[in-house]
């Protein structure tokens, strides 16, 4: 257990940027996701935080101590990956303490640690089965297991439930949930998936195209997205944007309008008319009967039903679609119109540059 | 099974079974005759022997009057110490090169592939002068020389391949658990390797066991002789004793035939299965 401190880390391949100036500092125990669409950088800063890529520049501590020339073995870290990377021709056993050889752990303690680590992951009974035998689950296990003997002061994951089925992935996630309480273990966790991000992270790091677009709690980054990329990233399905200007100021009160929806006050506070805006808002915070100053209309084109509740796409005045989460045993049918409303708390205005505007 | 997908496993047969029966045909004669009388060789080349035209005749003439216990320990000599090489020092380049980005790899990489395109034998007269220079004519140590780098282009284009084929996170994996490199290479990246190294090493073998090219010109003595060559003496321009020459090719197939079947129990593909999904 120990903390990670990243300080304006570079990662360029020629004339390509992978990573630009990354900070981030993670605290012992905690449990950080890096979360992010493919090729934001996130699985290249996890390499490198693990030292299996150079950085371009800028530093990397691991325990307060600079690691940045140090071998992936020397800075205490341990890997898991998407693929699990098991020896093929190694029982499990050997799989788990083939590396303790390398690094001075002697042979009892080797023994003592397995045990623990397939006590703990329930592989008792795996331990001479190679892993050709195993089921995906239980070879994913193994690779976690690989990783607790060597005690690392940060464990590192690939996106380590790709490759599993939907059942076994939540069951899986549970159980990487249950070990970070049981290890309290400083863990960086590799995602595309939102739901694992949401479901695991103490903190969740979004990333864009080699930046941090946002670090912060995970109901933090739902209900007060920094930018309208992590407005769009966090939550499934995807927020709702409306495009709108400025058309007056008065009494510190803005008048905001665009199509699909009705007129809004904001706060003026740094608005000047004319601005341009998106206003944003999730599918499930728009409700029929709702009487918030936000206000949708549009006709119905086209009905999910998912049983709790129904995604309706809605065609609005610009022609364009919003989606809005109708729960109850009433599904709307297409060619309706409807009349959607959200609370002020649930309506995000981002500013041009695609900033978050202080809320209503 | 259709009726065409039957006609297909058919004719794919037939043309099989013409192959083996083309190769493996000449093999057959030879050591079919090896056990038969000189009359009944050139009496009835295609039978096999009978009760009246058997005889050890051909074995006991090789065994009595040449060196061929030298000859065959020459050949397995030089051909196992050559293979040796070749897997080591083939694996040992072919890993360098497909893992390590160094100043000049590229180059390195297609300086040795140039050695797959261009005969070594072009280059007899000058490897018969170089190894005359060094002290080195008339001995093992030339031939294993040669047959090295001979083997050695091949070896490591077959071999890069097949390190490449080997999931990148299995090395990262190692890595990380704290393994020094040479002990990836030897104890990941090998074991892994084993049916590409049974494969190169079939394709080593073979061509050095059966050359007579290298040590016809590079050996003078019985001393060094090997097989292929000795069996040569059995060959006049005037007289030639196919007892003797078929009696000593018989014997000389059989190492090799047997290194084959050893390492054809190595050739089982899928080892990797398992490593990643």
């Amino acid at each position: 257990m120990a903390n990670l401190r990243i300080e304006h880390l570079n990662k360029r391949y020629g004339a390509a940027t992978v990573l630009n100036d990354v900070n981030l500092s993670i605290e012992a125990g905690e449990f950080v996701v890096l979360v992010g669409p493919s090729g934001c950088g996130k699985s290249t800063l996890l390499r490198m935080i693990a030292g299996l890529d150079g950085a371009s520049s800028g530093d990397i501590h691991i325990a307060g101590r600079l690691v940045n020339t140090l071998a992936p073995a020397e800075r205490g870290i341990a890997m898991v990956f998407q693929s699990y990377a098991l020896y093929p021709h190694m029982n499990v056993r050997k799989n788990m303490t083939f590396g303790l050889r390398f690094t001075g752990v002697p042979p009892a303690d080797r023994q003592r640690r397995v045990a623990e680590a397939a006590r703990m992951l329930r592989l008792e009974d795996l331990l001479e089965r190679y892993p050709r035998d195993l089921s995906g689950g239980q070879r994913q296990r193994v690779a976690i297991g690989r990783a607790i003997v060597r005690e690392p002061a940060v464990f590192l994951f690939d996106e380590p439930l790709s490759n599993l089925d939907a059942a076994l992935r939540v069951s899986t996630r549970v159980e990487i949930a249950r070990l970070h309480r049981l290890l309290k273990a400083t863990i960086v966790y590799v995602t595309h998936d939102q739901v694992e991000a949401m479901t695991l992270a103490d903190r969740i790091v979004v990333m864009n195209k080699g930046r941090i677009e946002q670090v912060g709690k995970p109901l933090d980054l739902y209900y007060a997205p920094a930018n309208l990329f992590v407005a769009g990233f966090i939550g499934s399905p995807a927020m709702n944007f409306f495009e709108a200007k400025v058309e007056s100021i008065a009494g510190g009160r803005a008048r905001v309008a665009g199509a699909g929806f009705r007129s809004l006050d904001l706060p003026a506070t740094s608005l000047a008319v004319g601005d341009a805006l998106t206003v944003g808002v999730r599918p499930e915070h728009l409700a029929r009967d709702t009487d918030g100053p936000f206000t949708a209309e549009g006709v119905v084109e086209l009905v999910e039903r998912l049983g709790e509740s129904s995604f309706a796409h809605v065609r609005r005045a610009d022609d364009r679609l919003f989606v809005a989460e109708v729960r109850g045993r009433e599904a709307p049918a297409p060619g309706e119109r409807m009349t959607l409303g959200a609370a002020a708390e649930d309506v995000h205005v981002f500013d041009a540059s695609g900033l978050r505007v202080p809320p209503l | 099974m259709t009726a065409e997908q039957r006609a297909r496993s058919i004719s794919v047969h037939l043309v099989l079974i013409a192959y083996s029966a083309l190769a493996v045909g000449p093999l057959l004669l030879v050591v079919m005759n090896s056990f038969k009388a000189r009359s009944a060789i050139f009496g009835s080349p295609l039978a096999p022997p009978d009760a009246a035209t058997f005889s050890l005749i051909g074995y006991e003439k090789v065994f009595r009057s040449s060196n061929i216990l030298t000859y065959f320990s020459n050949s397995l000599i030089v051909t196992l110490v050559s293979m040796a090489l070749v897997l080591l020092f083939g694996a040992m380049a072919a890993w360098a090169l497909t893992e390590y980005r160094f100043r000049g790899s590229t180059a390195l990489a297609l300086f040795l592939s140039i050695g797959i395109m261009v005969p070594i034998r072009l280059g007899s007269v000058a490897i018969l002068n170089m190894m005359r220079s060094a002290g080195l004519n008339d001995t093992l140590t030339a031939l294993i020389l040669i047959y090295v780098a001979q083997g050695l282009p091949m070896s490591i284009f077959i071999l890069s391949e097949f390190i490449q084929q080997i999931p990148r996170d299995l090395r990262d994996a190692a890595r990380c658990d704290g393994v020094p490199e040479t002990r990836i290479f030897l104890e990941v990246i090998a074991p892994l390797l084993r049916p590409a190294i049974a494969t190169v090493a079939v394709f080593t073998i073979v061509p050095i066991w059966n050359d007579l090219w290298f040590p016809l010109i590079l050996t003078s003595s019985d001393r060094t002789h090997t097989v292929t060559l000795g069996v040569q003496q059995f060959l006049g321009q005037y007289i030639t004793d196919w007892n003797s020459v078929l009696a000593a090719l018989s014997m000389a197939i059989l190492p090799v035939v047997a290194i084959y079947v050893i390492l054809s129990r190595q050739l089982i593909a899928g080892l990797t299965s398992g490593a990643v999904k």
